[in-house]
């Protein structure tokens, strides 16, 4: 009697393991495809990086604008942190005013090649006063002044399999963004900060500005801007130089 | 338990469930889970703290700005600790909405909040208060009976706890989130600015801290094994094993 009921017991349990792995796979697939599953989905933080990118994008699925805010809010003297690279290519761009400094753009794009500061100035512009929220703690507000990513990436010719947009710096840094942050009107290659111009320190040329997530997204100095259809083939393959330092490579937070 | 005549419409099998039980199977797995959780979040929130161990008020603060509070801690940023307290936070703040959520739709749905939890209006009396704060300085022995229930005291300080602070952590953790309040903004607007939610995101926690060290240390003074032992197994403190 009791050998039977366990037996049903077994096979009931298998059953029901086998439709979970199955849905568990299925659901998986699914968010994939919709984009919900981050290239730091493994190992013990994956599960619950994987909820808050996933859940966040669900989220800014509905309208998204990150909060602007008003002149009279403009942190002054705001905060510095990481100084210009001090290496000989980029102090020779510096020196001759960027006027020699050309920003990449390549992988899945019909036209790769190269834009210089004054191509990118020539374009649509964006002037917006939002949040530099460090993941340490401390923020300022600034205005920052650039063209839409989403421009760049237009006029470059962005693919229909595209995914990810990765960046590269003059200090060696790297990391990417998926689409939906990549062609949100806020997204800039922003080349000025309070001003005509952008602050040596705070990223000039030119930086990356994504509002919609922590500061350290926002690289500095940039170099070039690779698309792709695969976080696995850049760096280590978790999307960012981040995550091996234990940070996120998503930081909606 | 007095409160399983409110729901006769369950049986004879709850009355003696709930009489063998001190705790049910869902409070004692929730209160545990909870308990690693805020432990986890703590630490890893002390660990985030301490790169920019400053508080401020409003929408910004860095060190050009003046602060609310300097906390009286140093400022650590070439130690990694950051790195893996944020992980360990996000993870540790999921699991603690998850349960949280599973507690909260139970207590509802079983009126574990009406019948043990929220202080009765009778009983909510200045008189009442002083006689368990005299009880607890004396270090008078409880009786079985007033460990059998929640007093008003406990019920306030729970109720505290599952309906205002926590729920309030979670509402300023988000508040910090750049991609949450594009779309919710008076998350934020609602506390006067991002540092502002940090800020008291900083003392709902001290709160929360202060609350678990008052919390184990009654534990320990009304007695510990029997305490544990309710918490855990779910029997009855010194009662006959019955199921």
């Amino acid at each position: 009697m009791s050998g039977r009921v366990s037996r049903r017991r077994l096979i009931q349990t298998g059953i029901g393991a086998a439709v979970g792995a199955g849905a568990f796979g299925a659901t998986v697939k699914v968010a994939d495809r919709y984009g919900l599953i981050p290239a730091n989905c493994r190992g013990v933080y994956g599960l619950s990086e994987t909820i808050t990118y996933a859940g966040q994008r669900l989220l800014t699925k509905l309208p998204s604008t990150a909060r602007e805010f008003d002149r009279s809010q403009i942190t002054e003297n705001p905060l510095v942190n990481g100084r210009a690279p001090t290496t000989e290519p980029y102090q020779k761009l510096l020196a001759g005013g960027f006027a020699d400094w050309r920003l990449t753009v390549d992988g899945m794009v019909a036209r790769p090649g190269t834009f210089s500061l004054e191509e990118l100035k020539g374009f649509p512009s964006r002037s917006q006063i939002t949040h530099q929220a460090c993941e340490e703690g401390w923020s300022f507000i600034a205005e920052w002044t650039g063209v839409p990513l989403s421009v760049v990436l237009e006029r470059a010719g962005i693919q229909p399999q595209a995914r990810w947009v990765f960046f590269f710096t003059f200090d060696k840094w790297w990391d990417s963004i998926d689409l939906d942050d990549a062609l949100h009107p806020q997204t800039l290659l922003a080349y000025a900060m309070n001003g005509p111009e952008m602050p040596i320190d705070h990223g000039a040329p030119l930086r990356l500005k994504v509002p919609r997530q922590l500061g350290y997204k926002s690289l500095k100095f940039l170099t070039r801007i690779t698309v792709t259809d695969s976080q696995n083939e850049v760096g280590d393959g978790l999307g960012s130089g981040s995550p091996s330092d234990g940070y996120s490579w998503y930081a909606g937070i | 338990m007095a409160g399983s005549a409110y729901l006769p419409q369950f049986g004879s099998r709850t009355v003696e469930e709930s009489e063998a039980l001190r705790h049910t199977a869902l409070v004692r797995i929730t209160h545990w889970i909870s308990a690693v959780s805020v432990l986890v979040l703590v630490l890893s929130g002390i660990a985030i703290l301490l790169a920019h161990p400053r508080l401020y008020w409003g929408e910004v603060g860095n060190l050009n700005t003046p602060s609310l509070i300097d906390l009286p801690l140093p400022f650590v940023l070439d130690i990694p600790i950051r790195g893996p307290g944020r992980y360990l936070h996000f993870l540790a703040a999921w699991v603690i909405v998850f349960t949280g959520l599973v507690y909260v739709l139970a207590g509802l749905a079983n009126r574990h909040f009406s019948r043990n939890l929220l202080p009765a209006r009778s009983e909510f009396t200045f008189r009442e208060a002083a006689r368990i704060i005299s009880g607890h300085l004396r270090f008078r022995r409880s009786s079985e009976e007033e460990l059998s229930d929640y007093n008003v005291l406990q019920r306030l300080s729970y109720s505290a706890v599952v309906f205002v602070l926590v729920p309030l952590m979670i509402w300023t953790g988000l508040a910090m989130s750049p991609a949450v309040t594009s779309v919710f903004p008076f998350l934020v607007t609602a506390f006067g600015g991002q540092q502002s939610a940090r800020t008291i995101h900083f003392f709902v926690s001290c709160a929360l801290v202060l609350f678990s060290i008052g919390h184990v240390a009654l534990v320990w003074q009304t007695g510990f094994k029997p305490r544990m032992r309710a918490m855990i197994t779910g029997s009855r403190a010194g009662g006959k094993e019955r199921a």
